[in-house]
């Protein structure tokens, strides 16, 4: 099949590379753009394992074509924070022993910036309504939802002193 | 690079007259909303569209719209700005109360009314409200009434290469809705809609049966007296709904009595 040039802003950085139209959003990270944080954990819309930030909101990347997000902004989690720098919620997920194997933490860390932007980590079972769409098989989600409203609190005293 | 679905031609129509001149020249073209549906069902290799349209550029598509009478919702409107829209939670309630548990926030943020409505799930939300609101549907040659616009499995009044571009809701604030969700993919195990008109009652059952339906005995119960009363010493037959690994058809007839209980609960406090 003919392919298309696939435009787009990814972390920042203008990415643009000639892809199937069936190439999904995922697979143009990983494998072209060379972004290897976001995962394939299941292809089928379950996990969350590849949940990215797209025009601003979470999606799972898994679920979106490539081509539909030309000319759009996507933020992975390379895009949020580094080793020597951490996203302060990837620093919460460190206090609470948020992950254990590590393969859900960069949807899970993607999904938490997003239901804290929203204003939707007012409690702990909101919260877990909003982790509806992720999957992690190791930990409970204990630590996540703790580390998400650790981040949220902290988040809120910052707006209020700025 | 995974290949789980067959490659196609995709077109990004920037008019609504090039959209319906792609859709008529390819008979096997298929219209691209959110894809949060059709992206996992041509993953499965259920569906092989050889040209995809994708109409998230068509200002005809977008934009909700409130008057004294009527919420006008645009088909690329996505399950989280109706979740979100004071105005349609103001406007009808029990309607931004379905999308804010439709699936989860990573599929409303892409997830499109239209989408779900031409899709036609058993398992879907919207088509509930379609149904139970007695809703308009506006397409590009026409108005089709809810009524007549839901026809069977995945099956809608919609023609080929006919393309819905919104949905028209008379503002009856008296609705109320419960699903009973599958717990793991949210799709609806079994829900209901209850809407009290001036002059009448409609209530509609999602997920239990092939296709939306609206229930005729519960509707004759409650036209009598709005009241959960009404259903004492009523039960729903199991005959003609569906069974799968999770749900047989008498603990479907079963949650079908819970939600519409439930459903008449909350049109009785709105």
């Amino acid at each position: 099949m003919p392919t298309v040039n696939v435009s787009l802003t990814v972390n920042g950085q203008v990415q643009s590379h000639a892809v199937e139209p069936r190439t999904l959003l995922v697979h143009y990270l990983r494998d072209h753009c060379r972004l290897t944080g976001s995962h394939v954990g299941c292809d089928t819309t379950q996990c969350g394992c590849c949940t990215v930030h797209l025009d601003g909101r979470a999606v799972k990347s898994c679920t979106v074509l490539a081509v539909q997000a030309q000319g759009a902004e996507v933020t992975t989690i390379e895009g949020i924070g580094s080793v020597e720098h951490l996203h302060p919620l990837q620093e919460a997920f460190r206090r609470h022993h948020a992950l254990q194997c590590g393969y859900c933490t960069p949807g899970m860390v993607m999904q938490g910036i997003d239901i804290v932007r929203r204003g939707c980590a007012r409690d702990e079972v909101t919260v877990r309504h909003e982790l509806e769409g992720n999957l992690c098989r190791c930990t409970g989600y204990q630590g996540i939802v703790e580390a998400i409203l650790d981040y949220a609190g902290s988040e809120a005293g910052a707006a209020k002193q700025g | 690079m995974s290949n789980a679905m067959v490659d196609f031609d995709y077109a990004r129509p920037a008019s609504l007259a090039e959209a319906l001149r792609l859709l008529r020249g390819e008979p096997e073209a298929k219209v691209l909303a959110g894809g949060q549906s059709l992206l996992p069902t041509m993953k499965q290799r259920l569906a092989r569209p050889t040209l995809l349209v994708d109409v998230q550029d068509l200002d005809a598509m977008h934009g909700i719209s409130v008057t004294d009478t009527h919420v006008a919702i645009g088909a690329m409107t996505r399950h989280a700005e109706v979740a979100s829209s004071a105005r349609v939670a103001e406007a009808l309630p029990a309607l931004a109360h379905m999308a804010r548990g439709i699936a989860h926030p990573q599929v409303r943020h892409m997830g499109t009314m239209g989408g779900s409505v031409a899709h036609n799930d058993p398992g879907a939300d919207y088509p509930a409200a379609v149904l139970g609101l007695g809703a308009t549907l506006h397409t590009d040659r026409r108005r089709i009434a809810a009524d007549a616009f839901f026809t069977g499995l995945f099956g809608t009044a919609l023609e080929p290469g006919e393309l819905l571009l919104r949905i028209e809701y008379p503002r009856h604030q008296r609705s109320g809705y419960c699903k009973l969700p599958h717990p793991a993919s949210g799709l609806v195990t079994t829900g209901a809609w209850v809407t009290r008109l001036p002059d009448g009652v409609r209530v509609v059952i999602n997920g239990a049966a092939p296709c939306v339906f609206r229930h005729e005995e519960a509707e004759r119960r409650l036209l009598a007296r709005f009241d959960p009363a009404s259903l004492d010493g009523f039960s729903q037959s199991p005959q003609g709904l569906n069974a799968d690994f999770h749900a047989g058809v008498d603990y479907r007839a079963q949650l079908v009595m819970v939600a519409l209980r439930r459903a008449l609960a909350m049109a009785l406090t709105h």
